[in-house]
């Protein structure tokens, strides 16, 4: 590690990880609430997770254990160098297991395996205002929250449900937390949402472009927005994992050839993993691995 | 028929200075229930200005608005929370804009655009919103096939009539009319003028319509309100003021409508 002497414990000098921790307290003290911050130039562009490598490298310690995904997978770009990056300049161990690590970074999923108390999940937001497209003024936005005027919000559903038949939304689906604050819980299908309610572990969310930190606290009430009579639901699969047939996980399509074939798989790589270990089976297993 | 004692809205001594420049000065009045009051005058006379002073829309320099609220109680407007204020403004109140792009959604649908007050308030339920949504636009005489198509679709006069409809689906007592038919074709006008005038007595609607037009006070209004340079220089019941116009100017107004 001589030679990045020059560089501080996770990138970031004292002063600046302060200051975003500062602002991840006033988060986890006002579940939902998008708290402005000094985000930083980090080196690699805005929308690769500038915001969410920014509070990662705030909030860990040389004991912490870390992983990072991407869309589920570990072994993806930008999870093999946000991990690379991390180790670098913070020399602290990384895994690929959800339940060794205690920060977990991630990108458009929450892992299939439940979160336990202790852990961190950090999110990667590109867009973290959720009436962003309804209502294009920060200012009006900022008072709708204020005031609790989220009526735009069920436009949006309401849309949807005119021009689909039902709630077409699938991904950054907008959540209630804890009867209060209406957030964008990131890219992350929507299938992830029933995972937040209630869960053990800390999630923050980072947003380096917009500058905005939002968290929510262990065992917190996470309600996804609906209709009474159009009820949220979450995705179902057809088929389980052709791997390691697992039901009830969150699948990615896999184009195999240019003839139509295709295989569905956990998105969640160590889940899959995990369980081909244990003996579970899927029906391509033995021909795809 | 029940007695009405207490005005709805009461204004006094309302001025609103830019500067040095007078907006409005010194205005005084009282609305009551399902009354239509014309507020008449030529371009930068402070009818809008007043407006929108009268609707929050515009603190004013001095003077104080109230209104008396579904409990009886007169509320001074400007001591209310900005909470309460809003609240008021998309159940209690309409705003009729004179261009429709500036109330409407333009880029969500119709049944959207008025079903956004009634989620607003807590409304869950897609159906009812829907159906709530059709008969409005049924009421406001848009045909139901086009519920779904966004108002950037419409007419001059659909847009108008749609955002009619959007500020009336929550029953409110009081509605503010900038220019309602400005910008529409005579008779789209004349339509629009004849369906206002259905909604305003059928629903009991109280209104105070903002109009250069003396045509369209002619026809909605019940009282009228003669604005110069910020001041009101005459008042009265608006068949009074247009056949028997007393201040020098509103006889210059009355006098300069055009024949056909």
């Amino acid at each position: 590690m001589s030679e990045l002497a020059s560089y501080n414990f996770a990138y970031l000098d004292e002063q600046t990880k302060r200051m975003i921790r500062r602002a991840i307290l006033k988060g986890i003290a006002i579940p939902g609430y998008q708290v402005p911050f000094a985000s930083r130039e980090m080196p690699m562009p805005y929308g690769w997770g500038t915001g969410g490598v920014q509070v990662t490298a705030s909030i860990i310690g040389p004991d912490d254990v870390l992983k990072v995904i991407d869309q589920g997978a570990d072994d993806t770009t930008n999870a093999v160098s946000i991990r690379a990056f991390i180790k670098k300049v913070a020399n602290v161990a990384v895994t690929t297991k959800t339940a060794e690590a205690t920060i977990i970074q991630t990108r458009h999923r929450i892992p299939e395996a439940e979160l336990q108390a202790g852990q961190t999940i950090v999110f990667q937001v590109p867009i973290p205002e959720p009436l962003r497209f309804l209502e294009p003024r920060e200012t009006e936005t900022r008072k709708m929250h204020a005031l609790e005027e989220y009526g735009l919000m069920h436009v949006k559903l309401y849309e949807d449900i005119a021009r689909h038949g039902r709630i077409a939304t699938t991904y950054a689906y907008p959540v209630r937390v804890e009867g209060r604050y209406v957030m964008d819980p990131s890219p992350t299908p929507k299938f992830d949402n029933p995972k937040m309610h209630m869960s053990a572990a800390l999630q923050l969310f980072g947003a380096g472009r917009e500058k905005r930190i939002y968290a929510v606290p262990p065992y917190t009430k996470v309600v996804s927005l609906d209709f009474e009579d159009h009820p949220f639901e979450v995705q179902t699969f057809d088929k389980p994992c052709a791997l390691c047939s697992a039901e009830q996980v969150y699948l990615d399509e896999v184009v195999l050839d240019d003839r139509g074939g295709r295989m569905f798989v956990c998105s969640d790589t160590d889940h899959c993993e995990t369980r081909r270990a244990e003996g579970h089976r899927g029906e391509m297993a033995g021909e795809a691995a | 028929m029940m007695i009405i004692d207490e005005p709805l809205l009461r204004a006094s001594s309302v001025t609103k200075l830019y500067g040095s420049r007078v907006g409005c000065e010194d205005v005084s009045f009282e609305l009551w229930p399902g009354e239509v009051l014309a507020v008449v005058g030529e371009s930068g006379s402070g009818k809008t200005t007043l407006l929108n002073c009268l609707s929050t829309r515009l603190p004013p320099t001095a003077g104080s608005v109230s209104y008396r609220m579904r409990d009886g109680n007169f509320r001074d407007l400007y001591e209310m929370s900005e909470a309460e204020r809003r609240f008021l403004m998309r159940t209690d109140w309409g705003f009729v804009h004179q261009n429709p792009a500036d109330g409407l959604r333009m880029t969500v649908s119709a049944g959207a655009n008025v079903g956004e007050r009634l989620m607003a308030i807590g409304d869950r339920h897609y159906g009812k919103i829907r159906s709530t949504a059709i008969d409005w636009l049924t009421r406001v005489e848009i045909a139901q096939d086009r519920i779904d198509d966004q108002p950037r679709a419409f007419s001059g006069g659909m847009r108008q009539r749609l955002q009619i409809a959007r500020n009336l689906v929550t029953g409110p007592r009081l509605v503010f009319m900038d220019e309602p038919t400005g910008g529409l074709d005579v008779s789209v006008q004349a339509r629009l003028l004849d369906l206002l005038r259905g909604l305003v007595s059928d629903l009991g609607l109280a209104a105070i319509v903002v109009t250069h037009d003396l045509a369209v006070a002619r026809l909605l209004s019940q009282r009228m309100m003669v604005m110069k340079d910020g001041r009101v220089i005459e008042t009265g019941l608006t068949d009074r003021v247009l056949d028997d116009p007393r201040e020098p100017y509103t006889q210059l107004l009355v006098s300069s409508i055009l024949q056909v």
